[in-house]
């Protein structure tokens, strides 16, 4: 433990309106924490910038998955653990179900939250190409009122979203219409549990009669933030998974991604990874036409 | 700098209350303000899952539980797996089955196998490997802890497992 704990203010209002009136008075003094997961490691190794921290941990009201006619909307204080656990949302978000289950281990499952894994903003964020794919919209709350984004929009640079500083992420909207799609998630890192992801692709499709109508593609790990990959996207829309269009999609993700070197893999080995996770998806579209 | 607060928790059934830093880890209050030395910690970051104990049913890494927010909280640590001297089943299968070797992930796989057997009493291999997936040992090689966690699921004791 190289962090010192009388170092950091930590206070617990235990509503969600005592905190939007804290963060209503200092626009972006107070550091929201809610499992601690992200902001506790950073502590125990002294790099906690934070000197104001406020808890959002056991606050009802961030907490919740509500099921829509048209849409699943999920607190920003729900836990991986929650998502896995909910019958609609692990039968119908499959892709979203699955990044749950891959983020850390049962204990950090426990208290890891969406709206934590969203505002810490990694490239390398398990949740995200799901949700992205999934045109999610990102739901932020201030005394001001409430206010929304595509999740596309959401994150604008390296660990940076358009949150105000007085603001508070609320919940995550997962459109329901995605049923008949394709769908495609793939994590390559060095172990299935705990690790971090050197690459990963997410993918929805909807294919009418060998032809790409719709066409979702996100990646974490290719980008300084996790992002949609439109150009890939428009080198199939409207064209069949043929091996000649498949090679330009191909090239189109080589062409828009920019990975980095880091501590778990190298640009180079992202690029061709994350190319040759496109393949696979793009080739299993021609696999039955079921749906 | 920040003050110190009153935090009053369930430690392994008994009331406690503590005057300690808000941001003071949970494995930190355990360990120094309540002597309750079983759970180790290992990396600190949640990667190893040595300091793993149960709070409100929930199994954590305690080194990333700040001490403010297991105020009100039920907490049940390695110490509280036996009960009146006997031992829990899952600590006579590691005993029996040669899971501890040098022993500092011990009590963080106790606990992670006791949290798996109370929602999954006979889970299936798989299911071994993934309740223990976030617990690293660095001697066993893993297989005599996963046939600890198998033998004690057998045990007719497990069928009761608190």
């Amino acid at each position: 433990m190289r962090g010192n704990a009388v170092a950091h203010e930590l206070i617990a209002p235990g509503s969600l309106d005592a905190v939007l009136e804290l963060l209503a008075l200092a626009p972006g003094e107070w550091t929201p924490i809610a499992g601690g997961t992200e902001l506790m490691v950073a502590h125990a190794s002294g790099r906690l910038g934070a000197e104001k921290l406020v808890s959002l941990w056991g606050i009802p009201d961030l907490r919740f998955i509500e099921t829509r006619p048209d849409r699943i909307v999920i607190g920003a204080g729900t836990t991986f653990r929650d998502l896995r656990a909910h019958q609609t949302l692990a039968a119908e978000l499959q892709l979203l179900a699955q990044a749950a289950s891959w983020i850390g281990s049962v204990a950090n499952q426990s208290r890891a939250t969406l709206g934590g894994n969203l505002v810490n903003g990694s490239p390398a964020a398990d949740s995200s190409p799901a949700l992205l794919v999934y045109d999610a919209e990102i739901e932020m709350i201030s005394t001001r009122g409430k206010r929304s984004v595509a999740y596309s929009e959401f994150h604008t640079g390296y660990k940076s979203n358009v949150m105000a500083g007085d603001e508070l992420l609320f919940a995550i909207h997962v459109p329901r219409r995605f049923a008949h799609h394709r769908q495609y998630l793939r994590k390559v890192g060095t172990r299935r549990a705990m690790a971090i992801a050197k690459v990963a692709l997410g993918a929805t499709a909807l294919v009418d009669g060998g032809v790409v109508s719709e066409i979702r593609l996100a990646a974490a790990s290719l980008a300084p933030f996790p992002a949609r990959l439109y150009q890939a996207e428009a080198a199939m829309l409207g064209r069949n998974a043929s091996p000649e269009t498949i090679e330009t999609a191909r090239r189109a993700l080589l062409a828009e991604a920019r990975p980095i070197d880091d501590i778990r893999s190298t640009a180079e080995y992202r690029r061709r990874v994350g190319a040759n996770l496109l393949e696979e998806f793009l080739n299993s579209l021609n696999d039955g036409d079921e749906e | 700098m920040s003050a110190c607060v009153n935090i009053r928790f369930n430690v392994n059934g008994e009331s406690r209350a503590i005057d300690a830093p808000p941001m003071k880890r949970l494995l930190d209050v355990l360990r120094e303000d309540l002597r309750l030395i079983g759970t180790k910690e290992g990396c600190g970051e949640g990667e190893c899952g040595s300091c793993s104990v149960r709070m409100n049913g929930e199994l954590v890494n305690s080194c990333l539980v700040p001490a403010l927010q297991a105020d009100g909280a039920t907490i049940e640590t390695v110490e509280g797996l036996a009960r009146n001297g006997e031992l829990h089943p899952l600590q006579r299968a590691f005993l029996a089955c040669g899971g501890a070797q040098c022993g500092i992930c011990t009590p963080g796989m106790l606990m992670a196998a006791a949290h798996l057997l109370k929602h999954n009493p006979h889970p299936g291999m798989a299911e071994i490997r993934e309740g223990l997936a976030g617990n690293l040992c660095r001697c066993t090689g893993f297989i005599r802890i996963f046939e600890s966690v198998v033998a004690a699921a057998a045990s007719e004791q497990a069928a009761d497992a608190r």
